[in-house]
């Protein structure tokens, strides 16, 4: 049993092996590990994302401040961390539509979008948006015009990116807090349109 | 990430030792099990666990799966970590070194094929593009995986069209933007 290396019992297995031998070995830190799983489950999410969003929506200000300087832009409202201390937005307009990847690993800004899905990791999404974005785009449900601009980022180095949605129409009489909860994980990559729903 | 807060190894010896698995178990494994591979590399790199003794722990481990793995609590690491998560860690230097290119600057990617780590993507190498950002001045991850220093570089965002990239039968109109430090670039 838990001899085979793709089953999940051997992964799981190999794991405790090697967290039992580190903290006696006195290297790892049981609490260390319980507090970065807790910030990422329950402080750390698109959530800080969306309010990023929804706050570039309704003052025109903050949105000039945060395609100027998102870093800044973003610890203004209290957010930033590991994975976001070089930040750029990037505003979707009419011409132009911008979709992030990593293909080289995950990069990912986590401090407003937590830790990326599993299909942001995949080798199929990482090896085809850069070369059918539109393709790759079509098949996750978001039509992007021929006459649109479609630019792909790939975060191969220190700069984390984040897509400013289009405001969808009909949402004038929303106030800040309820644009908050129509801006999605997926549109803040790029791979969804933010939706009334 | 527990472990790379104790300065065994950086996260670019991480992805280095990602890189290192060859083709076949790497085109078959989980996103998951290449970092468990690479944790253990760097853990044995580090003189700090071997395979032997994980192999003989999770033999045990599968023989009496009830036992409780046991714990052990550091809370000044512990703050000093949620204190990076939350406060950020960036890989931002200072230089002296003057920038060798400007925004609107035509250039070309270039690469190496020397075994190791690097930050430049394959599909780039050799084509041309425009320097459409500056960024500040980063740690370069080439050395810095070796081990041979920070050796901190300026940073650029890079445009390519797709028609250079992927020639003109690809979907046009979806130009490619590509992170890169100054190595990777040559005048075009």
């Amino acid at each position: 049993m838990g001899d085979d290396p793709t089953t999940a019992a051997y992964a799981s297995t190999r794991t405790r092996a090697i967290e039992s031998l580190l903290v006696e070995k006195g290297i790892l830190a049981s609490d260390a590990v319980d507090s970065v799983v807790a910030a990422y489950e329950e402080d750390i999410g698109p959530l800080n994302g969306a309010r990023v969003v929804a706050r570039a929506w309704v003052d025109a200000e903050y949105k000039t401040t945060l395609l100027d300087n998102a870093t800044a832009a973003i610890a203004e409202l209290g957010i930033a961390g590991m994975q976001g201390e070089n930040m750029v937005a990037l505003e979707n307009t009419d011409d132009v539509h911008n979709v992030v990847v990593c293909t080289l690993c995950s990069c990912y800004p986590w401090p407003v979008l937590g830790l990326p899905p599993y299909w942001y990791k995949s080798s199929e999404y990482r090896g085809r948006v850069v070369v059918e974005p539109r393709a790759v785009l079509s098949e996750l449900g978001l039509e992007i015009d021929e006459s649109t601009e479609l630019r792909v980022w790939d975060s191969s180095a220190e700069i984390r990116y984040m897509v400013l949605p289009q405001r969808p129409e009909g949402t004038e009489d929303m106030s800040e807090e309820e644009l908050t909860g129509i801006v999605t994980r997926d549109s803040m990559i790029g791979v969804a349109r933010a939706e009334v729903s | 990430m527990a472990t790379l807060g104790k300065g065994l190894f950086g996260v670019e010896h991480f992805r280095a030792g990602v890189e290192a698995i060859p083709i076949i178990p790497y085109m078959e494994s989980s996103y998951y099990q290449r970092w468990m591979v690479t944790l253990e590399k760097n853990l044995a790199d580090a003189g700090v666990l071997t395979e032997d003794e994980i192999d003989a722990r999770a033999a045990e481990l599968s023989r009496h799966p009830e036992t409780e793995v046991g714990r052990r609590e550091e809370p000044e690491f512990c703050e000093m970590l949620l204190g990076a998560i939350h406060g950020g860690m960036s890989p931002e230097r200072e230089i002296e070194a003057e920038r060798r290119f400007g925004l609107g600057d035509e250039v070309i990617a270039v690469g190496t094929d020397a075994p190791g780590h690097t930050r430049l993507p394959r599909y780039v190498r050799g084509k041309r593009g425009t320097v459409v950002r500056l960024d500040k001045a980063f740690v370069y991850p080439e050395t810095s995986a070796l081990r041979e220093g920070e050796n901190p570089e300026w940073c650029y965002g890079v445009r390519f069209e797709a028609d250079e990239v992927w020639g003109a039968d690809a979907e046009q109109g979806a130009p490619v933007y590509v992170d890169v430090w100054e190595s990777y670039l040559e005048p075009a």
